[in-house]
């Protein structure tokens, strides 16, 4: 009895606090969904599926999932320079550790203080400006004003910031991969990319389809950087984005909760296809 | 990259249950919140609840409650500065929860006053001592009083739109347009600055509304007309914004701009003009005195369109301040609101326009009086109606959105005319308006 009980007091912590701060406000919103409520209203009315058949009804609040485009381009970029760096740093090298912080501490710099830096950053006469014009470049660009530009810039800074947290699960994974085999390997005169294509990647295989369902569900739902650094201004606006405003500004809370109703479906079921062609498997390199 | 996902789930899910739990019965029919007469007999501690956060760290705030315990020695006043405060006390209204004197957010409709606030005396008595009492009347009842009252207009700096060779008021956009010509052409300051990255000063150009046609019902107006059909005042001053960007008066890149630093700017003569309320002139002037300028240098001047050969201007009200129902302390709460509101220098030091009927001008407000420029003050009839449609058609007519898209396209970052967004505009609106009945 005692035993049984001893691992869910030990677990209760977390799943009081998962309870109270994701269940428990995911029901509320799914409720808040099929009613017309303003954000105040004691009473709101209950309208059905009223929302749903509003939001599907108008494509203009769907074509901001073109701007996710440019952050799911993003989203694998990261990924690649994340797997160079961290196969390359998990050899023995000089400053090796060193590299290492300099690569994760973005990751560490909370999201909107990074967005106030690159709005130095981006601005005319600003850091990268600056830069470019010490290497003689004068763009002239508008990084941020320029409507073909400023999704590129945004998801600049967004693979700045979480290029250390895939590096990390990266690294971890490269390192839990026996050395023995490297040593095999190198004794049947593999080199480094043989290790890297036949070794290392089979081997951090289930990282690899984790990262990328993060990789596609965060850029379909990008928040903070657009929206502290444009405020989804000139062609920046994302889906999040959009519902917060339809939230907060026009006061519609039914629709915006349809809105992430819709967004979490999405997301589940990009996930769901992605399991689907990439089956998890016990990867076994022995 | 799932820190997003997590950050937007956390957002999303923490802002929707806050508001859903709390208390939902009706008070309504609660006592009115009567003035003490007898100022020893007033007790309690009573919290304020204030969008000005500065004020609250600053001291200031402690400052007025210390003068105003000189008067009521029983009486504590406790502040509370809100910097979310549209969002936030929104939230904290759907609880019992939200100090005893506190101003009202402006998404709640006035029809539902009665429920979250203590009438404060019948709309006959009030509305001889104050202005503005209009917005905040529900059934012969007032909820609310305006804290002070705007007007907007130009904020400019005076030394270069002299040396620009500007000395006499532009009396039509045509004329504001050469006037910012000049500027570009015969100094090196920015003619006008949008503030188009912090977003909310270009929503005050929704209130050219009035100050354009003169007329105390262009308010309600936009609730039966399309707001951006030629001529309209919102029409007019939207154009005036859309010319000035696209004959490139205004900085070069307003996706980077900053509120603060413009303040500086404006003083140094960096900047030339801005449009803001009246409200803004005592900042700019602290920022002259800051930079080691004359704060003399910061003019004011109205909207350029005259009527009948006279400028006009709306004295626009700020935030109203209201008592909750649920206050304990009721009597002490109605102290602190009429001292506040009547006896403080809270008006007069933001060189606003003190909602108490017969008190002086501020200062700033000189050039206006001697430009004969008349003071008009819109009715409020159509607000709530205003807000029902603006929220059902998502324009935003009070919001940055739409004008920050007005400025992406006449700088050419985004297509179309400033044609083609107003009669998409003026088309989300009547059809908004013709649905709402």
């Amino acid at each position: 009895m005692r035993t049984r009980l001893v691992p869910w007091l030990y677990l209760l912590p977390a799943l009081a606090l998962l309870i109270a701060f994701t269940y428990i406000p995911v029901g509320s919103m799914i409720s808040y969904s099929f009613t017309d409520w303003d954000g105040l209203d004691p009473d709101p009315a209950f309208v059905g599926v009223d929302n749903y058949v509003q939001l599907f009804t108008r494509p203009e609040l769907f074509t901001v999932f073109l701007v996710s485009g440019y952050y799911l381009l993003a989203a694998f970029v990261q990924t690649g320079l994340a797997l160079y760096f961290a196969f390359i740093l998990s050899f023995k090298l000089r400053l090796r550790n060193l590299f290492k912080g300099i690569l994760f501490f973005p990751y560490l710099i909370n999201g909107v203080a990074v967005s106030f830096v690159f709005l130095y950053f981006f601005r005319p006469g600003g850091t990268l400006d600056a830069v470019l014009a010490l290497f003689g470049a004068n763009p002239g660009k508008l990084w941020l004003g320029d409507p073909d530009l400023v999704n590129v810039s945004l998801s600049g800074v967004s693979v700045w910031r979480f290029l250390g947290l895939n590096f990390v699960l990266f690294l971890g994974a490269i390192q839990a991969v026996p050395p023995e085999l490297h040593e095999a390997a190198e004794l049947d005169g593999a080199n480094r990319w043989h290790v890297f294509r036949h070794i290392v990647v089979p081997g951090i295989k289930p990282i690899l389809s984790l990262s990328v369902i993060l990789a596609v569900s965060g850029s379909l739902s990008v928040f903070e950087i657009p929206f502290v650094m444009t405020g989804g201004a000139g062609d920046s606006k994302t889906f999040v984005i959009q519902t917060v405003k339809l939230a907060f500004q026009f006061n519609k809370f039914g629709l915006a909760s349809a809105a992430a109703v819709v967004l979490l479906l999405i997301v589940l079921l990009v996930t769901w296809v992605q399991r689907r062609l990439v089956p998890e498997e016990r990867t076994d390199l022995t | 990259m799932y820190r997003r996902t997590l950050a937007v789930a956390l957002a999303l899910t923490l802002a929707t249950p806050l508001a859903a739990c709390g208390g939902k019965d009706d008070p309504a029919g609660s006592a009115d919140a009567v003035s003490p007469t007898d100022p020893g007999a007033v007790s309690g501690e009573i919290t304020v609840l204030t969008n000005r956060t500065d004020l609250v760290t600053d001291g200031t705030m402690q400052k007025y409650a210390d003068q105003f315990k000189a008067l009521y020695p029983k009486v504590t006043v406790k502040f509370e500065g809100v910097t979310d405060y549209e969002g936030e006390v929104k939230i904290r209204m759907n609880t019992e929860n939200y100090g005893d004197v506190l101003l009202i957010p402006n998404t709640v409709v006035t029809e539902d006053y009665p429920k979250y606030f203590a009438p404060l005396g019948s709309a006959a008595d009030l509305s001889a001592k104050y202005s503005f009492t209009d917005k905040a009347k529900v059934a012969d009842k007032v909820y609310g009083v305006a804290g002070f009252a705007y007007v907007n207009g130009f904020v400019y700096n005076k030394d270069v739109w002299a040396q620009a060779g500007v000395t006499t008021w532009p009396t039509t956009p045509a004329e504001f347009i050469t006037a910012l010509q000049a500027i570009r052409s015969k100094t090196s300051a920015t003619p006008y600055y949008t503030n188009y990255h912090d977003g909310w000063p270009l929503s005050s150009w929704s209130q050219v509304v009035g100050s354009v046609s003169c007329d105390p019902k262009a308010n309600d107006k936009l609730v039966t007309t399309d707001p951006w059909a030629d001529g309209a005042d919102i029409a007019t001053g939207d154009t005036l914004l859309f010319d000035i960007v696209k004959n490139k008066l205004s900085e070069a890149d307003p996706t980077t701009t900053n509120w603060e630093d413009s303040k500086g700017q404006i003083a140094t003569g960096k900047i030339a003009t801005m449009w803001l309320g009246s409200w803004a002139i005592a900042q700019m002037q602290d920022a002259a005195k800051k930079a080691g300028k004359d704060p003399s240098v910061i003019g004011y001047m109205p909207f350029p369109k005259q009527v009948d050969g006279k400028f006009c201007s709306v004295v626009a009200p700020d935030y109203q301040y209201a008592i909750n129902s649920h206050s304990k302390n009721k009597a002490a709460a109605r102290a602190w609101f009429d001292w506040f509101i009547d006896k403080s220098d809270s008006a007069a030091v933001n060189q606003a326009i003190s909602a108490v009927k017969g008190a002086p001008l501020p200062p700033a407000m000189q050039p206006f009086t001697a430009a004969g420029v008349r003071f008009i003050e819109l009715s409020q009839a159509g607000a709530a109606k205003l807000t029902k449609i603006d929220n059902a058609s998502e324009v935003g007519i009070s919001k940055p959105e739409y004008r920050q898209k007005l400025v992406d396209t006449a700088r050419g970052a985004a297509p179309g005319d400033a044609k083609s967004i107003f009669t998409d505009l003026g088309k989300r609106w009547t059809e908004a308006a013709k649905t709402l009945g």
